[in-house]
């Protein structure tokens, strides 16, 4: 068992950056293909991470570099709890400190740009934590156990009778991923009304290690995709994964085809979705299990 | 030597000085299915502090020379300055306005300069490609100044500077000044 949990720790920190990047390089070359462009190789975020580790170091406050450690610490932490099979709590709480220090990172910098985004960041995070928090509680519910570990090894998959927070996880991915409609607080898209948003003022070096923790964070929000399939056998491990790389795919599909919207409406329709889709999945887990 | 990333991913940052949008339409044509400059790895980011090349068109005039030193003084090393377009370059017809100090390297050190009114796409997408070459002598430089012994340090970074400034002037621009006049009577004349 422990065994078990080291490898796929250090299976996590090794691969977690590559596939993250690798994702991050398809997601750019589909983006290209369906605006009729050639677009840019498949290896280009990690051309891009190794010239801003090569610019000159600049930073506005050295505060900023210190909370952007602290994401980079809390985000592979969080991760590394989720894939040694650890507590889903816990797992969540590391992923919201973690979240909390980019935007502190933020507002630290006393940049307006990066201080909208910081705000814009934290009204998106108000808009997801509902749907996450009911998530774990769902797996809770159906599984009678918050461990990863054992939500894994569980004799049915638990993506039926969590059809309903299922969705709602794919939604609120769109928030966590930044993805249009919702790359409010910042965008990997060229020209936006604030700039870059919340990573406006991170430099060379400092911005390298938020795009890696980011690979870091998307391959463990897809994680959270394949859970709902795990049920302990070989199939269940082939659905999850291929779901979870659609998953990702039908994200980069929405971002291309929809504008930026206001915060206001990535606030509402986050808790509506939470509200309809999870909170009746959980009533039915209730009442049911 | 550290492979070389920074020839590989030129974010570029864009400033209209006082173009009359010709050239500014070029450069975000250069974005467009068409010519695709994203297969370099080229992105248009917006932000002086993500970039690494610095697009200007239009002439420097004392309205905006502030601007334009202040966008080049936040960009972190290295860094690459292309003048687009031959206002940029040295005025074009602009160039006697009581207004117009002349091209852009009467503010900032150019390190290519595109003619043409308005500068050709690919003419554009030539110019970032050769200055690639000089943010990689640059790179080069600033490894050299971190591996240079502490007691040498002071000594180095004020060769550094001079090389530098040097360099600027020594990197063959893909026209030179001379061409660009030609150029300009040609345009002129037709």
């Amino acid at each position: 068992m422990i065994v078990k949990a080291i490898i796929s720790v250090v299976a996590f920190l090794v691969l977690g950056p590559f596939v993250g990047g690798l994702l991050a390089g398809l997601d750019r070359k589909l983006s290209a293909k369906m605006q009729r462009r050639v677009g840019p190789p498949v290896l280009q975020p990690f051309y891009d991470v190794g010239k801003l580790f090569q610019k000159e170091k600049q930073t506005p406050t050295r505060f900023q570099d210190f909370y952007v450690l602290l994401f980079v610490v809390f985000i592979i932490a969080s991760g590394v709890l989720f894939f040694m099979g650890g507590d889903l709590l816990l797992v969540i709480f590391t992923l919201t400190i973690g979240a909390a220090f980019l935007i502190i990172a933020a507002y630290s910098s006393n940049s307006p740009y990066a201080e909208l985004g910081a705000e814009r960041e934290l009204l998106a995070m108000m808009a997801y934590e509902p749907m996450v928090l009911i998530t774990v509680i769902g797996f809770y519910m159906y599984g009678g156990s918050f461990k990863v570990s054992e939500i894994m090894a569980a004799d049915n998959m638990a993506f039926l009778p969590m059809i309903g927070i299922f969705f709602g996880w794919v939604f609120i991915l769109t928030l966590k991923f930044r993805k249009s409609p919702f790359d409010l607080s910042m965008s990997h898209h060229a020209h936006q009304e604030l700039v870059r948003g919340a990573t406006t003022e991170f430099v060379g070096r400092t911005m390298g290690w938020v795009e890696i923790s980011h690979w870091y964070e998307n391959v463990f929000l897809l994680g959270f995709v394949f859970l709902f399939f795990a049920n302990g056998t070989a199939w269940g491990w082939i659905i999850g994964i291929v779901v979870a790389i659609l998953a990702y795919f039908f994200e980069v599909f929405i971002d291309n085809c929809f504008a930026r919207m206001k915060w206001q409406f990535a606030f509402k329709s986050a808790w509506v979705v939470a509200v309809v889709l999870g909170m009746i999945n959980l009533f039915v887990l209730y009442i049911c299990f | 030597m550290s492979a070389a990333y920074v020839t590989k991913s030129p974010w570029v940052v864009h400033y209209d000085g006082s173009s009359c949008n010709g050239c500014d339409i070029e450069v975000l044509a250069c974005l467009t299915p068409m010519y695709d400059v994203e297969r370099f790895g080229i992105i248009n980011c917006g932000n002086p502090k993500h970039a690494d090349v610095f697009l200007v068109t239009g002439s420097v005039n004392e309205q905006n020379k502030g601007i334009v030193k202040q966008i080049y003084e936040q960009m972190p090393e290295p860094k690459v300055v292309v003048a687009v377009g031959i206002c940029a370059c040295s005025g074009g017809i602009f160039k006697d306005c009581y207004n117009v100090m002349g091209g852009v390297d009467q503010v900032i050190p150019v390190d290519a300069y595109v003619p043409g009114c308005a500068a050709r796409p690919e003419a554009i997408i030539d110019a970032v490609v050769k200055g690639l070459g000089v943010l990689q002598a640059k790179r080069d430089a600033m490894v050299k100044a971190v591996e240079a012994p502490a007691e040498e340090a002071a000594e180095a970074a004020a060769e550094e500077v001079a090389t530098e400034e040097k360099k600027a002037v020594a990197v063959p621009p893909i026209f030179t000044m001379a061409e660009i006049k030609v150029n300009t009577m040609d345009f002129l004349k037709k």
